[in-house]
This record gives structure tokens, C-alpha cells and sequence, in this order.
């Protein structure tokens, strides 16, 4: 599969990125710099974490007006599968791409530790590979990822069983210190409408080889790759 | 001339900075704190010489990037 991976001026997962699809996973990559006005050949997109624009005015308000975003926007309208991650997803969300938006940790703190993620559902590009009751332990670090939405996003989210993920305790619970950031309805991450659009805060890069200390986030990024390869014509 | 705009936090959307700094203010001693919220303040210098025109020009960049509906809510004034 060709992934193009988006560079904004600050960003700093986008190696991470490009190591796990290229040299754990063996799939191409393409660096696609944010004033770029095209995607290429891409199969999929990923919009990596950091500060886009220093975070200045709000995280990611900036960075969506970057011309590759215009690109990211007509890929995504066309099917296309578009994974944000951290920084990423909040730069999904102020794109209107994802509904919501992420805002400062009710803690205040910058939080950079290990989660647990429960899986709502198998069904989307981006779940359809992690096994049913298997919890994913993933890192996150960021200070901004209480995601919020108001009540009739919400309902409509659970409605179309558009959250992929929350945040749970090591037995797979819902409890109030098992939410890094005080997102609202544990909410670490969602999808689309269209289910081919999501972003999640925590790193599934960053755990993708045993001495990261977990593998876990390869099976997002290998349902997204078994997507692909279900697709008779991939997008783009 | 110039316009002044202010960036506030929803009503529904927690604001976790104005909660820490209601409760700092409190323990410093300052009576009869409420709630506080945070949230920011722009002024942009504006070489259009029609009010009107930049009324609606500051509308349309407050509403697609200088603040975001989802979260928060704005007011500017032209001078």
C-alpha cells in the first residue's frame, strides 16, 4: 500500500509514522510537506502528531488551512482513509473532517503515560483487525485532548456507532482516573460518518515493536491495511 | 482603524484554566470570587477604510478560523 504521511512545520511524529508503515509493517510511505497541493498515489492518508504551527490560536487551527489539507479534504470526500493521530486528530476535528473538538486536559497537566483503550467496534477500516475484548495499550502525550461535543453530536456519534475507542482501566472498566483528560464520555477517538475518516489522541506508532513496549497500535494500522486490501480500486 | 475581538469559551464547555484560577484567587484571599473563565483577546490594525466592509470581513474570519463554533463564542467591535 502507498501511505502519504503530512509534515506541518511542527510537526514530530511523522517519522514514527513513516518507521512503523515502512519498516515494521513494509509498506511505502511518501512525506507529503504541507504545501503541497496533492496526495500522489496515496492509498491512505495519516495526519501525524506534534504542534502544527506552534499550537498558536488553537491546536490545529491553523495547520487546516494548509494546502494539502484542500487535497486531504477531496480524498476524504471520495472514500479515501484518513487517519489523524494526536495533533492529527485535532487537526481533523478543526477541519471538519471529524465532528467535535479537542480542548485542554481538565487536569491541566501535559500527560504522557500509558492508556488502555477499549475497542467499541470491529466495524471500520480502522478497527476490523482488533480481536473483540482486547484491550489496546497505547502512549499518549499531549495537553489538549479532552475531546468535547455537544449533546446532539454526541447522540448522533453513538447513534451510528461512530466512537471507535475509549479510555478504560487495565480491567477493561470505564472509571473516572481510567480518562487521561477528561474527555468527555471517555472518548479517545472517533470516526466519520463515512467511517473512512479517524483520529484518535494516543500513538499507535509509538507502540508498534516489542521494545516500545507494545504492539498494540500495529493493529489499528494493519486494519486500515486490511481495508485497503479489500478495496478492489483503492481511492486516490 | 482596529477591531477588538474576544474569544470565549461556551457556556457548556468546561474551562479548566478559569476553575484553577478562581481557586487561586480564592486562596490568596480575594472574597466574593465566582466562577472564572478564560479566554482570549485580539486586536487586528485594519487599513480598509469602510467599516462595513470590515465589519463583515472580521465576521467571516472570526466565525471560519479565529475562533472555533464548536467551542467557543466571539464579539468584536470595529474602531
Amino acid at each position: 500500500m502507498n501511505f502519504a504521511v503530512l509534515q506541518f512545520p511542527g510537526s514530530n511524529c511523522d517519522q514514527d509514522v513513516v518507521h512503523a508503515l515502512r519498516h515494521v509493517l513494509g509498506h511505502s510511505v511518501e512525506l507529503r510537506w504541507h504545501k503541497e497541493a496533492s496526495l500522489g498515489a496515496a492509498d491512505a492518508v495519516v495526519v501525524p502528531g506534534g504542534f502544527s504551527y506552534g499550537d498558536y490560536l488553537r491546536t490545529g487551527a491553523i495547520a487546516r488551512f494548509s494546502p494539502v489539507m484542500e487535497a486531504v479534504r477531496q480524498f476524504a470526500a471520495a472514500g479515501g482513509l484518513v487517519l489523524g493521530i494526536c495533533n492529527g486528530f485535532q487537526i481533523l476535528c478543526e477541519a471538519g473532517l471529524l465532528p467535535g473538538a479537542l480542548i485542554r486536559n481538565r487536569s491541566l497537566q501535559f500527560r504522557c503515560e500509558h492508556i488502555f483503550l477499549k475497542t467499541s467496534t470491529p466495524d471500520s477500516p480502522f478497527t476490523n483487525r482488533i480481536p473483540p475484548d482486547n484491550l489496546l495499550r497505547l502512549p499518549i502525550a499531549h495537553g489538549e485532548g479532552c475531546y468535547y461535543a455537544d449533546a446532539d453530536t454526541l447522540a448522533r456519534l453513538k447513534a451510528n456507532h461512530q466512537i471507535l475507542w475509549r479510555y478504560v482501566n487495565a480491567q477493561g472498566e470505564i472509571t473516572a482516573d481510567a480518562n487521561p483528560n477528561g474527555a468527555l464520555d471517555h472518548i479517545a477517538g472517533i470516526c466519520n460518518e463515512g467511517r473512512n475518516v479517524a483520529g484518535l489522541m494516543p500513538h499507535p506508532e509509538r507502540a508498534s515493536e516489542p521494545i516500545l513496549g507494545s504492539t498494540d497500535g500495529r493493529l489499528i494500522l494493519e486494519s486500515m491495511i486490511a481495508a485497503l486490501a479489500s478495496r478492489p480500486t483503492a481511492a486516490g | 482603524m482596529k477591531a477588538k475581538i474576544v474569544v470565549m469559551p461556551k457556556q457548556a464547555v468546561l474551562d479548566p484554566q478559569g476553575k484553577a484560577i478562581q481557586n487561586a484567587l480564592t486562596q490568596m484571599g480575594y472574597h466574593g470570587i465566582g466562577a472564572v473563565r478564560v479566554g482570549k483577546y485580539l486586536e487586528i490594525e485594519l487599513t480598509n477604510s469602510d467599516p462595513e466592509a470590515a465589519r463583515q470581513q472580521i465576521d467571516a474570519a472570526c466565525h471560519k478560523i479565529l475562533s472555533n463554533p464548536v467551542i467557543e463564542d466571539y464579539r468584536f467591535e470595529i474602531e
